[in-house]
């Protein structure tokens, strides 16, 4: 027994001795006190206490740059520019980096240390993902199964997206659910919303945090959303835009329209064709037919799959009804949202009238 | 012949030769093959191995002659060692990287490969089997240094030379060659033997 507390003792004397010594190297050799961390030419700046590597010291400013592998240096994905305060590129940075790269200064975030001021530059949606402790507003019931969810940003705060992005929302622990869960939903209002965030969500049985939106959540309630997120947006051309959609697909769809009104885009033409089963799946379709008066850019194609009543809009798979409407695309630039079967077969129509792969974007459901 | 009555200057040339730590036992081959690609890294790491062997091997006699030996606790020198030379690395890292950063971009880079080195921690333990003195272990701890940055630079040598005149096959590139070069060294090294015994 004696033994054993005797030989407990002296390693822990002996572990804090030595942790007594690396503090006082710390303390005198890795102090290097406050440093300032300017990020894309003065558009932020943080404060923060030098010595750590620079992934690390700004991850806990909340600018996250991408890392596989954790800061050991062995996946490189974590490069930045550093204009200024780097130092000399070290040994262990050079696999990871091209010839091009060495001259304009990219580094490897994880091997550089914060032992001055830095100057660095992040691309732009590196710095507009946050984190936003948000107040539901209002929840409205578009269909049977699709709901729309408006989040109120708090006080003074603004987001700022492109249209087409996404955004995920948390889940608290309900029920079963012992566990906090994010999903991803496209956004469905306009960039120029800044201070509050729309999105569609449709039920997805058992899914853990459609379940919540639709059995939990009431207006009032909080709700923690991080974004903007995702490649899913319109591009700059002026080719005339085919967008197709099913479902809550029409989030992003309706973003990018509302956008181009904004933005005052009346030179390209766009036509939204959106597919759904029966008239009690349809939503939106006032304001988009409102849209359609007001601007002659714009034409609103709905089509019912399988509705025998009587009504006004397009029969037959979206599939069928887009192939319909055009004899060529070779000029056209197609944005589609919805299902990876509605997809795969959108794009097969799509290249068979002639449309290039390249000028196909789309956000896949999954 | 007691080993203790053996001069350290001749322990210090032993542990070079004879009792080459690397080609002898074969130890810290991980980072001997990764680092040996170019000769100058090599002799910066090969600087790296003889500052931190020359400078653990005494406090690691220390500790274990001054501190685990009185208390019976020998059992606990793996762990022991390891803390020693895992903390002093650290502290030296953040000395040299304060006091230099061109001899911070030459050797100190290669402290935190050191940390986990296994010639270190072999060149401790075999100062305990072997039953040194002090003073033959700070030897001791400057000639296996010295012996593993002789033959990672000797490694470097060969290998720049060969990419450039040597046709290997696919098969052998990389550590596979590196290991084929290492068993002909080591065997030049046998060579040595005869001349003195340390162990």
């Amino acid at each position: 027994m004696t033994s054993i507390i005797t030989a407990v003792l002296v390693l822990s004397a002996l572990s804090g001795i030595l942790t007594l010594l690396l503090l006082i190297a710390e303390f005198f050799f890795a102090n290097y006190g406050e440093c300032t961390i300017d990020v894309n030419k003065g558009e932020k700046s943080f404060k923060v206490e030098g010595g750590a590597n620079l992934l690390m010291t700004l991850a806990s400013q909340k600018l996250f740059l991408p890392s596989g592998c954790g800061g050991r240096g062995s996946c490189g994905t974590c490069k930045c520019r550093v204009l200024e305060g780097a130092g000399p590129l070290l040994p262990t940075e050079m696999p990871y980096l091209s010839d091009e790269e060495k001259t304009s200064n990219v580094r490897l975030s994880c091997q550089v240390k914060v032992r001055n001021d830095i100057r660095i530059e992040v691309p732009e949606e590196l710095l507009s993902i946050k984190e936003f402790e948000t107040v539901i507003e209002s929840i409205t019931d578009f269909t049977h199964d699709i709901k729309g969810l408006r989040f109120k940003l708090p006080e003074g705060t603004t987001i700022r997206f492109k249209a087409g992005q996404f955004a995920n929302l948390f889940s608290r622990p309900y029920d079963d659910v012992k566990e906090e869960t994010s999903r991803a939903y496209s956004i469905s209002s306009a960039p120029s919303d800044n201070k509050a965030l729309e999105l569609v969500i449709r039920y997805v049985p058992n899914g853990m945090v459609t379940t919540y939106v639709f059995n939990h959540l009431k207006a009032g309630d909080k709700a923690r959303l991080i974004g903007p997120f995702g490649e899913f947006f319109l591009r700059d051309s002026d080719r005339e835009i085919i967008c197709i959609a099913g479902g809550s697909g029409l989030a992003p769809i309706r973003s990018i329209i509302l956008d181009m009104i904004d933005r005052g885009i009346s030179n390209r033409k766009a036509t939204f064709f959106f597919g759904a089963v029966s008239q009690r799946d349809l939503y939106y379709v006032d304001e988009f037919k409102a849209i359609e008066k007001a601007h002659p850019w714009f034409r609103f194609v709905p089509a019912l799959s399988k509705d025998d009543s009587d009504h006004p809009y397009e029969n037959g798979l979206i599939t069928d009804v887009v192939a319909r409407n055009y004899d060529s695309m070779n000029e056209l630039e197609a944005y589609l949202c919805g299902s990876p079967g509605m997809i795969g077969a959108c794009c097969k129509v799509l290249i068979s009238k002639g449309m290039p792969e390249d000028r196909i974007y789309f956000d896949k459901f999954s | 012949m007691d080993i203790q009555t053996v001069h350290p200057f001749v322990i210090f040339f032993a542990a070079i030769t004879t009792n080459n730590i690397l080609l002898t036992n074969f130890l810290g081959m991980c980072s001997f093959l990764a680092v040996s690609k170019d000769l100058k890294s090599s002799l910066g790491l090969g600087a790296a191995v003889i500052f931190v062997s020359t400078c653990t091997a005494p406090i690691n006699w220390l500790v274990y002659h001054k501190l685990l030996v009185p208390y019976e606790l020998e059992y606990l020198q793996y762990i022991a060692f390891i803390i020693v030379i895992a903390a002093f690395t650290q502290i030296i890292e953040m000395v040299i990287e304060r006091v230099s950063t061109l001899l911070y971009l030459t050797l100190g880079i290669f402290l935190p490969l050191i940390t986990v080195n296994c010639a270190i921690l072999g060149c401790a333990l075999f100062l305990v089997i072997r039953q040194y003195t002090f003073m033959q272990s700070i030897a001791y701890g400057m000639g296996a240094g010295t012996g593993w940055a002789l033959a990672i630079a000797a490694l470097a040598g060969i290998r720049s030379r060969m990419e450039k005149k040597s046709k290997v096959i696919p098969e052998l590139e990389g550590a596979g060659i590196a290991l084929v070069i290492t068993g002909i060294i080591a065997m030049a090294f046998i060579g040595f033997s005869g001349i003195v015994r340390i162990n």
